[in-house]
C-alpha cells in the first residue's frame, strides 16, 4: 500500500523536475565533455588548436611560446604546429607523439567545453580510456586520404564500451582529396557499417579541413554539397550528461558527517535520480529502511536533491550506515551479489590471471575480487570474440568475477556510476583494470541463499564462547609464540575451543611453496588469514603468531571476519631486546648478511597504528601479558556467552 | 568594509547558512560538486591529509569548497602554507581568515634556506623556488607525515598541468613520473599507496581562470585586496611591473618607485610576481577585463619561464 502511495506522489514531482531541467537547458546548455581520437597524423591536435585559436582562447604569450616551440620542435615547417600546444610533456615533444590525455577548456556563447585530447597509439589505450570515461561525446578523426583504419575501429569500440553516447565522425584533410563528396560518402558508409550496430545515440559525419578551417567553426564554401552544420555547431547541439533524474535514485555514502552528538549525516553525491525530504529510503546492503529528515548543505537545507548534487542526508532513524553503503528507494533497489559478469579493460603490463585477488572499487565500496573465468576476449581491432585464459595490456575481456563480500551495483548500461569499477593490485597499488558490470550471475538479491543449517551463532552457543582471531604481530624473538602458547593453554583449561597457527605449522605444509620475498610474505599472510577465518566460522578461538610486518596484510585479515572478531595484539619488543634474546640465532645470521629479507634488519616492519592490545615484554613477565589478553576477551564478551548446551565450564 | 568585518561576515555564513538568492549557473554547480566529491573522497580515504593554502584566489576557492564539503563539520584536515616572501597584505589576510574560520593553520618555512640567505634577488628565481618552495613543501609534508596534500592547481594554467591526474601519485622523494601516471577512470580515484609515498590532489583541475572569478563573484568569496586595482608604489623591470612591498625589496641603482594603478592576476612570492596596469577595482570589472585579456595569467609568473619545460621539471622534483 505504501508503495502505491509514494509512486502517485512521485509522479507530479518528477514531471515538475523534468520541466525545470528543460527550462534550465534552454537558458544554459551546460558543459559538454568530449574526447578527440584518431590515428597519429589525422590532425587531432591541429583541430583542437584551431578550435582554441578561432574561439580566441589562445593568449598572446601562449601564441608567442608556440611560435618559439614550433621553430624548435615543430613538424609544420614555418607554420605553427598546434600539436605542441597539447603535447605538454617533454617526452611527447621529443618523440612527436601523444602519450597522455591533455585537457583543454574553451567556450562559445552557447556552451562550455572540456576537451580531452587522447593518444592514438595502442600502447596508450589506457590513457585514452581515462579520457573517454568522463566524456559525453567523441570526435573521431579520419584522414580523408586513408579512410577507416585499425585505430579508427579500436577507438570506436572503446568509446562504445565506455558508454560514450555521441560520435562526431570528422573526415579531415578534405583539402587533400579535392573536397570531393564521393570520397566523403565512401568513408561515411564504411564507418557506418562498423559503428551502426554498436548502439550510439547519434553519429554525425562532417567533412572538414582543420588546417584551413573548413567546416570547423564556419560553413565551408568549398563543399557546397554538404548541407549539415559545421563541427562546432554539432558539438553545441549535443546533450551533455546533465542530471539524469528519470532513473532510479542512488547515492553512495562517501563520508559520515558527525561534527557533534546532535548531528549525524551521510555525505555523498547523488549519482542518479532524485530524492526529497520525507521520501522513504533503503540501505541497499542491509535492507534497513528509514526516511529522509533533512537534506543539508552549506547553502541551507534543500527540499530535494537530484543527480549530480553533493549533499548531506540526515535520516529519521538511527540506522547503521557507513562509507560504501548505497542509499536507494525501497521500490527500486540496486542489485546485491558477489558473482557477476563484466567487461574488463586490462591496463597493466603484468597479465590478468584468473583466480588472483585484486582490490575492487565500485563507488565507495572496496572489496576483494578475482576473475573466475574469461568468457571471451574481444579483438579491439576487429571486434571479434575469441576464447582466452588471460588478458594482456590493453586487451578487453568479458569476464566472470567473484568478490569476497557482496557488492551493491547496477548494470553499467542502466546506471554507469553504479556499474563502473577499477581493479587495483594489492602489492603494487597500480590501477590494473577498468570494468563495467553487465549483470549479476546469481540474479539473487539475497546473498545468504546458501546459508548453512548450522550457523556460526549456533556453534558459538554450543561452545559457550564467541569465536575470534587473536593475531599476535611483532618482530622475530619478540615473544609472540611464547605468549600465544600460554594464552591457548589458559583458554583450553577454561574449556574453550582453540587452535593455534604459527610459522612452524603453516610454513611446512600449506605454505611450503612460499619464500620470504615481500610478495611471498603477503601471500603467506593471506592464506593464514583465510584458514583463520574458517576456524572462526567453526566457532574456534584461533591464536595466530606471525611477524606479519605489513599493515595492509593485517588489515586484509581483519577485513575477512566480522568487526570485533579480529583482535590485533602488538607484541611490542624493541629490536635491541629481540636481537639480544635471539632465541634461534637468526639476528646474528641476518646481521652477518647470511639471511636476506629479515624483518627489522633489511626488510621493514610497519608497527600497528591502532591495535586492540599492546604487550610490552621488556619488563612484563609473560603471565601478566596473558592475564591482560584474557581480561580483554572478557571485556569484549568473547568469553562471556553463557548457557551453552554442552559447555561444561562457565567462562 | 574593513577586512576584519568582511571576514567576520564570511565566517558567520558557515554558522547560519543562508539559501542562495538564485541558483548557481549549471556548469559552476557541476564543478563545485566535483570538487566537493574529491575532497570528501580524500577525507575518507587518507589518514593524514593536508590542504596547501597559498592565500591566492584559487586557494580561497579551494578553502571555500572545503568549508562547504564537510559542513556542518569543519574541514577534517589542517591547512599548510610556506615561504616567507609573501606580500604583507597576503600574510594579514591569511592570519585573519584562519582566525575567523577557526582553521588549523601550519606555517612552514625552510629555516635552512633562510639561514643560507636564499632569496630571489641574489639567488635567482630558479634556486629560490627550488629551496623555498619545493624543498620547503617537501619538508613540511615529511615533518608532519601528511599522506595526501590538496593543491589548487588548474589544468588550464600550464601545459604540463593539463596532463596531470586529479590524484597525482608521488614517490618517496615526492617526484612525479609523467610517463607512468595511473589511469584515472570515472570518479573512481585510486587512493592506495605504500608507506612514505604520497598523493597530491587537485580538486580544481577542471576549473578555468574565468570559472574561478565567476565563482568568487557568485559565492561572494573574500580574496586578498591585491587582486583589485589600486594606486601602489611600483618599479618597472624588463618590461614588467613590480610592486615595492616594503624594505625587503632592494631597489636597483637609479630606480625610484612610481605610483601606478595596478592589480595582480595571480599572487605568488612578491619578487616573482608582476602586476598589471588595470583599473578593474571590482569583481565585475575583473571578469570583464578577463574576457578581453590577451595574455595568460601565468605570464606574470617568472618561475614558469626561467627554463624551457620548466614546470614539468619542477613537478618531477616535487613542486605542486
Amino acid at each position: 500500500m505504501s508503495s502505491t502511495a509514494s509512486s502517485t506522489q512521485a509522479a507530479p514531482a518528477q514531471a515538475a523536475a523534468q520541466l525545470s531541467v528543460r527550462e534550465l537547458s534552454a537558458a544554459e546548455r551546460g558543459v559538454l565533455r568530449f574526447i578527440t581520437c584518431g590515428s597519429v597524423d589525422d590532425g587531432k591536435s591541429t583541430l583542437i588548436g584551431r578550435l582554441l585559436y578561432d574561439t580566441k582562447l589562445l593568449f598572446e604569450d601562449q601564441l608567442a611560446a608556440l611560435e618559439r616551440d614550433s621553430v624548435r620542435h615543430g613538424t609544420q615547417g614555418k607554420n605553427m604546429d598546434f600539436a605542441l600546444l597539447l603535447d605538454g610533456l617533454e617526452a611527447e615533444r621529443e618523440q612527436g607523439i601523444t602519450i597522455d590525455v591533455a585537457y583543454r577548456y574553451f567556450a562559445t556563447d552557447k556552451r562550455k567545453f572540456i576537451v580531452a585530447d587522447t593518444p592514438g597509439h595502442e600502447q596508450y589505450t589506457r590513457n585514452m580510456a581515462t579520457g573517454a570515461s568522463t566524456a559525453d561525446a567523441a570526435v573521431i578523426l579520419v584522414d580523408a586520404r586513408k579512410g577507416v583504419l585499425t585505430q579508427t575501429r579500436r577507438h570506436t569500440f572503446i568509446t562504445h564500451l565506455i558508454g560514450v553516447r555521441h560520435i562526431v565522425l570528422a573526415v579531415n584533410k578534405m583539402d587533400l582529396v579535392g573536397y570531393e563528396q564521393a570520397r566523403f560518402d565512401e568513408i561515411v558508409s564504411e564507418y557506418m557499417a562498423l559503428a551502426d550496430k554498436l548502439g550510439f545515440e547519434s553519429i554525425s559525419p562532417v567533412p572538414m579541413s582543420a588546417l584551413n578551417g573548413d567546416n570547423v567553426i564556419g560553413r565551408s564554401e568549398r563543399m557546397p554539397w554538404y548541407s549539415g552544420p559545421p563541427l562546432l555547431a554539432q558539438l553545441e547541439a549535443l546533450d551533455g550528461s546533465e542530471a539524469d533524474i528519470a532513473t532510479a535514485f542512488r547515492m553512495p555514502v562517501q563520508w559520515v558527517n558527525r561534527p557533534n552528538l546532535d548531528f549525524r549525516g551521510f555525505s555523498g553525491q547523488v549519482s542518479s535520480g532524485q530524492i526529497a525530504v520525507g521520501d522513504e529510503i533503503v540501505v541497499a546492503k542491509s535492507g534497513r529502511t528509514t526516511r529522509v529528515k533533512t537534506i543539508s548543505t552549506a547553502d541551507g537545507p534543500l527540499p530535494s536533491a537530484s543527480a549530480g548534487d553533493a549533499v548531506t542526508l540526515v535520516l529519521e532513524d538511527e540506522v547503521d550506515i557507513s562509507r560504501g553503503d548505497v542509499l536507494a528507494k525501497p521500490d527500486d533497489r540496486p542489485e546485491l551479489s558477489s558473482q557477476f559478469v563484466a567487461n574488463i579493460l586490462w591496463m597493466n603490463e603484468e597479465k590478468l590471471a584468473p583466480g588472483r585477488s585484486y582490490l575492487m572499487k565500485v563507488g565507495a565500496q572496496i572489496v576483494q575480487a578475482s576473475v573466475k573465468a574469461i568468457k571471451h576476449r574481444v579483438d579491439v581491432n576487429t571486434m571479434e570474440q575469441t576464447p582466452a585464459n588471460e588478458l594482456a595490456l590493453n586487451e578487453i575481456g568479458f569476464c566472470e568475477l567473484t568478490s569476497n563480500q557482496p557488492i551493491v551495483f547496477d548494470p553499467y548500461d542502466a546506471i554507469p556510476e553504479g556499474g563502473a569499477f577499477i581493479l587495483v593490485d594489492r602489492y603494487s597499488n597500480q590501477t590494473v583494470a577498468a570494468g563495467m558490470i553487465s549483470h549479476s550471475l546469481s540474479r539473487a538479491t539475497n546473498v545468504h541463499k546458501h546459508a548453512m543449517d548450522v550457523t556460526q551463532d549456533d556453534r558459538s552457543r554450543a561452545y559457550g564462547h564467541k569465536p575470534a582471531i587473536l593475531w599476535f604481530t611483532g618482530l622475530s624473538g619478540s615473544g609472540k609464540s611464547t605468549i600465544a602458547n600460554l594464552v591457548e593453554r589458559r583458554l583450553a583449561q577454561m574449556g574453550a575451543h582453540t587452535y593455534s597457527l604459527d610459522g612452524d605449522n603453516v610454513r611446512q605444509g600449506l605454505n611450503k611453496d612460499l619464500g620470504f620475498s615481500d610478495a611471498d610474505r603477503v601471500e603467506n599472510i593471506r592464506r593464514v588469514g583465510e584458514v583463520a577465518k574458517l576456524f572462526v566460522d567453526a566457532g574456534t578461538i584461533v591464536t595466530a603468531s606471525f611477524i606479519s610486518p605489513f599493515k595492509s596484510e593485517r588489515d586484509l585479515v581483519r577485513s575477512l571476519v566480522k568487526p570485533g572478531e579480529y583482535i590485533e595484539i602488538f607484541v611490542d619488543t624493541p629490536i635491541t631486546v629481540c636481537a639480544q634474546r635471539d632465541p634461534k640465532g637468526l639476528y646474528k645470521k641476518a646481521m652477518a648478511g647470511e639471511i636476506k629479507n629479515f624483518t627489522g634488519i633489511d626488510s621493514p616492519y610497519e608497527p600497528p597504528e591502532s591495535p586492540e592490545l599492546i604487550l610490552e615484554t621488556t619488563n612484563e613477565p609473560p603471565e601478566v601479558s596473558v592475564d591482560r589478553v584474557i581480561n580483554y576477551l572478557r571485556e569484549q564478551g568473547i568469553l562471556s556467552v553463557s548457557g551453552g548446551a554442552t559447555a561444561g565450564y562457565s567462562i | 568594509m574593513t577586512l576584519d568585518r568582511l571576514l567576520t561576515d564570511y565566517a558567520e555564513r558557515f554558522k547560519e547558512p543562508r539559501p542562495r538568492a538564485r541558483p548557481l549557473p549549471a556548469h559552476l554547480k557541476r564543478l563545485e560538486a566535483e570538487s566537493i566529491f574529491i575532497m570528501r573522497e580524500v577525507a575518507a580515504s587518507f589518514e593524514n591529509p593536508v590542504m596547501l593554502y597559498s592565500i591566492g584566489k584559487d586557494s580561497s576557492v579551494m578553502l571555500h569548497l572545503a568549508m562547504k564539503a564537510f559542513w556542518p563539520s569543519r574541514p577534517p584536515f589542517p591547512f599548510c602554507t610556506s615561504t616567507t616572501r609573501k606580500f604583507r597584505e597576503m600574510i594579514a589576510f591569511r592570519d585573519l581568515i584562519a582566525q575567523k574560520l577557526g582553521l588549523d593553520l601550519i606555517v612552514h618555512t625552510n629555516q635552512d634556506g633562510v639561514e643560507r640567505g636564499i632569496n630571489p634577488y641574489a639567488s635567482g628565481s630558479s634556486l629560490h623556488t627550488q629551496v623555498m618552495k619545493t624543498e620547503a613543501l617537501r619538508q613540511a609534508l615529511d615533518t608532519h607525515g601528511f599522506d595526501a596534500a590538496f593543491g589548487g592547481a588548474r589544468r588550464d594554467e600550464e601545459k604540463s598541468r593539463a596532463k596531470e591526474r586529479i590524484f597525482s601519485f608521488r614517490n618517496e622523494s615526492h617526484g612525479w613520473d609523467p610517463k607512468n601516471q595511473r589511469p584515472e577512470l570515472w570518479n573512481l580515484y585510486n587512493t592506495r599507496k605504500a608507506p612514505g609515498e604520497s598523493i597530491r590532489v587537485f580538486p580544481l583541475s577542471n576549473w578555468t581562470e574565468l570559472d574561478i572569478w565567476t565563482y568568487i563573484a557568485e559565492e561572494e568569496i573574500p580574496i586578498v585586496p591585491l587582486y583589485f586595482a589600486d594606486r601602489r608604489p611600483t618599479v618597472e623591470r624588463d618590461g614588467q611591473i613590480f610592486m615595492v612591498d616594503d624594505d625587503r625589496t632592494p631597489l636597483k641603482a637609479g630606480e625610484v618607485p612610481v605610483d601606478r594603478v595596478v592589480r595582480f592576476r595571480t599572487l605568488g612570492c612578491y619578487p616573482l610576481t608582476a602586476a598589471v596596469e588595470s583599473e578593474a577595482a571590482s569583481l565585475e570589472e575583473i571578469v570583464a577585463e578577463m574576457l578581453t585579456a590577451r595574455t595568460s595569467e601565468r605570464s606574470g609568473r617568472l618561475i614558469d619561464h626561467d627554463e624551457s619545460g620548466s614546470m614539468e621539471k619542477k613537478k618531477r622534483e616535487g613542486y605542486f
